[in-house]
């Protein structure tokens, strides 16, 4: 079983329109949605929810007024900000601002903050005419993506597993801190999605970085390639410079929103100059995915 | 006054309604800058500013002291993110899960743990014509963002008007970036996607009760829910920008809209009227 994952760096590139369509692609998978935070495949794969499974990221701070001495100490010591006085000398914890690491609950003289379970999210084992899909829900404003991330990967890896499926394929999130590194690490391939602009090339040129710091091998696609195709040979040549592989170039096509508008994967709203692309990119990348031993 | 600039949805264009908003107030008010996205800042490519100074930014992590150290096993039960763990006769320090919250070192009782820092990423001033611009760039392989856009916060100049380019999504390092704006601007697109990811901003932003308006970007493609959504939510949308061929060509290029489109700059003006009658 090998496990796929597509990322970008920058927002907004097309991650999710590949990861849908390789979701008609490829066959015998399981797809998992760890862009966690503001999650979008289930807008193309229209899960069946079979089971609902809560998520406690951590802990968060709770103060008692009334065994409160306002002593202040605890203000002090938060080094996250969430604590503060109001003007009549009240304590207040800000629920947001807090980080869990309960200093304040183990300083306090008078015993009076507690550490309580924040429930932080859900996650959701779907069926879909694709296949199981893995998705979850961040609580808003919540901490620990990257846990959330975990158990994604491991259920969509676990159910992979038990039903010898050949490919878990996986939509990760922007950018290339914590919920990236979790949706990367341990997997076979990363498939960054970039576009030709300045933004793009740079926000690429991090996030493979980020791969290989990680020991993950990067291959490249752009999506609306025809947009500057200067910066479209720039990246090509990157690529090649890097030896990176590069799997091709996905044109700027209004069939691609018409698709999203319907909630349909783009290899099924017809046959399109971008749903082509798409196909000879997935055609490259099942070369490159290892064969199992 | 603050001005942050999110999304739920990545993408949707926030540095482009972000930069062209300093550049149209530039010249009107003076301007303070600064990138929160951390992980991929763009916003240097498009106000090309001249940078003065870059500072690194570290966070505090724990470094164990051995010969004071009696592996009782305290900082291991206190730490709250699991990032470290004492054996019979060594403790491994894990500095990727390390929040440098501070306890471990404040609650041993041999006082046998000392911090040290540990570089995450850098800060970097500069100046835009006469826009103040500041951006953080996280350092490749670091997780944490937020320690960073704290920092960078920190050298907010409330004499000016503070515009800051959060980054995507709706988790901590969004909350952080725009924690304490007096206004957010939500920049989306008219897409199940966009209005999917506005739906979760809006919540996000109305947990902090920060006051909000939308900008609809590319607003002739898509579909009409985001328009309808809005209307039935009373939010206001404070600008639209329809989809141009050459607006994204001359972003792919770094250019802005009121550089090529000066037509635009009483257009984003507008937008800022309109964020300032949203201020509590």
């Amino acid at each position: 079983m090998k496990q796929l994952v597509i990322i970008s760096g920058k927002g907004g590139t097309g991650k999710t329109i590949i990861t849908g369509s390789i979701a008609v692609l490829a066959q015998n998978k399981v797809m998992a949605d760890c862009d966690v935070d503001a999650a979008n495949l289930h807008l193309l794969l229209h899960p069946d929810i079979q089971e609902t499974h809560s998520f406690s990221g951590g802990k968060k701070a709770h103060i008692h007024e009334s065994k409160c001495i306002r002593c202040g100490e605890c203000l002090d010591i938060c080094r996250f900000d969430a604590i503060s006085e109001d003007d009549d000398g009240t304590v207040l914890i800000d629920p947001v601002s807090c980080e869990g690491c309960a200093v304040c609950h183990y300083i306090c003289p008078s015993e009076a903050i507690d550490m309580k379970d924040s429930v932080s999210g859900e996650w959701y084992v779907s069926k879909t005419k694709y296949g199981p899909f893995i998705h979850a829900r961040l609580g808003i404003g919540e901490e620990n993506s990257g846990k959330l991330v975990a158990e994604v990967r491991k259920k969509a890896k676990d159910i992979a597993e038990e039903e010898h499926r050949d490919f878990v394929i996986i939509d990760g999130p922007p950018g290339i801190g914590c919920p990236v590194i979790s949706s990367l690490s341990g997997t076979d391939l990363a498939l960054v999605v970039t576009e030709p602009t300045l933004s793009g090339i740079h926000d690429m040129e991090r996030v493979v970085q980020m791969a290989q710091h990680f020991r993950t091998q990067a291959a490249c696609c752009i999506n609306k390639y025809d947009i500057n195709l200067q910066n479209t040979n720039k990246i090509e040549g990157w690529c090649a410079e890097n030896s990176i592989p590069f799997l091709g170039k996905v044109p700027f096509d209004a069939q691609v929103t018409q698709s999203m508008v319907q909630g349909i994967p783009l290899p099924e709203y017809g046959i399109n100059p971008a749903s082509e692309a798409i196909q000879r990119i997935w055609e490259k990348l099942l070369k490159l995915l290892p064969r199992e031993s | 006054m603050i001005i942050s600039v999110a999304s739920g949805k990545g993408g949707t264009g926030k540095t482009t309604v972000a930069v062209n908003l300093a550049l149209s107030l530039n010249g009107h008010y003076p301007v303070q800058f600064l990138d929160c996205d951390v992980e991929e800042p763009n916003a240097h490519f498009f106000l090309k500013p001249h940078i003065l100074e870059s500072k690194p930014v570290f966070l505090p992590i724990p470094e164990i002291i051995d010969k004071k150290c009696t592996y009782c096993g305290k900082c291991a039960e206190v730490c709250a993110y699991n990032a470290i763990a004492v054996l019979k006769d060594s403790v491994l320090v894990f500095p990727e899960l390390c929040h440098g919250c501070g306890g471990c070192s404040l609650l041993c009782p041999e006082q046998a743990i000392k911090e040290k820092g540990k570089r995450i990423g850098v800060i970097e001033f500069g100046k835009a014509k006469d826009i103040h611009f500041l951006h953080g760039k996280l350092d490749i392989g670091e997780a944490m963002s937020p320690p960073l856009i704290r920092a960078e916060k920190k050298r907010i100049n409330r004499t000016r008007i503070v515009i800051i380019d959060a980054p995507p999504g709706t988790s901590c390092p969004v909350i952080e970036a725009v924690k304490g704006s007096d206004v957010s601007l939500l920049v989306t697109e008219p897409t199940p996607f966009g209005f999917n990811d506005l739906k979760l901003a809006v919540e996000t932003l109305r947990e902090l009760k920060i006051p909000f308006g939308v900008v609809i970007n590319r607003s002739d493609i898509g579909d009409k829910e985001v328009q309808n959504y809005c209307s039935r939510e009373n939010i206001p949308v404070l600008m639209t920008i329809p989809m141009d061929r050459n607006i994204a060509v001359a972003y792919s290029d770094g250019l802005t809209i009121v550089e090529t489109q000066p037509s635009y700059i009483k257009e984003f003006l507008k937008l800022f009227k309109g964020a300032e009658n949203l201020k509590k």
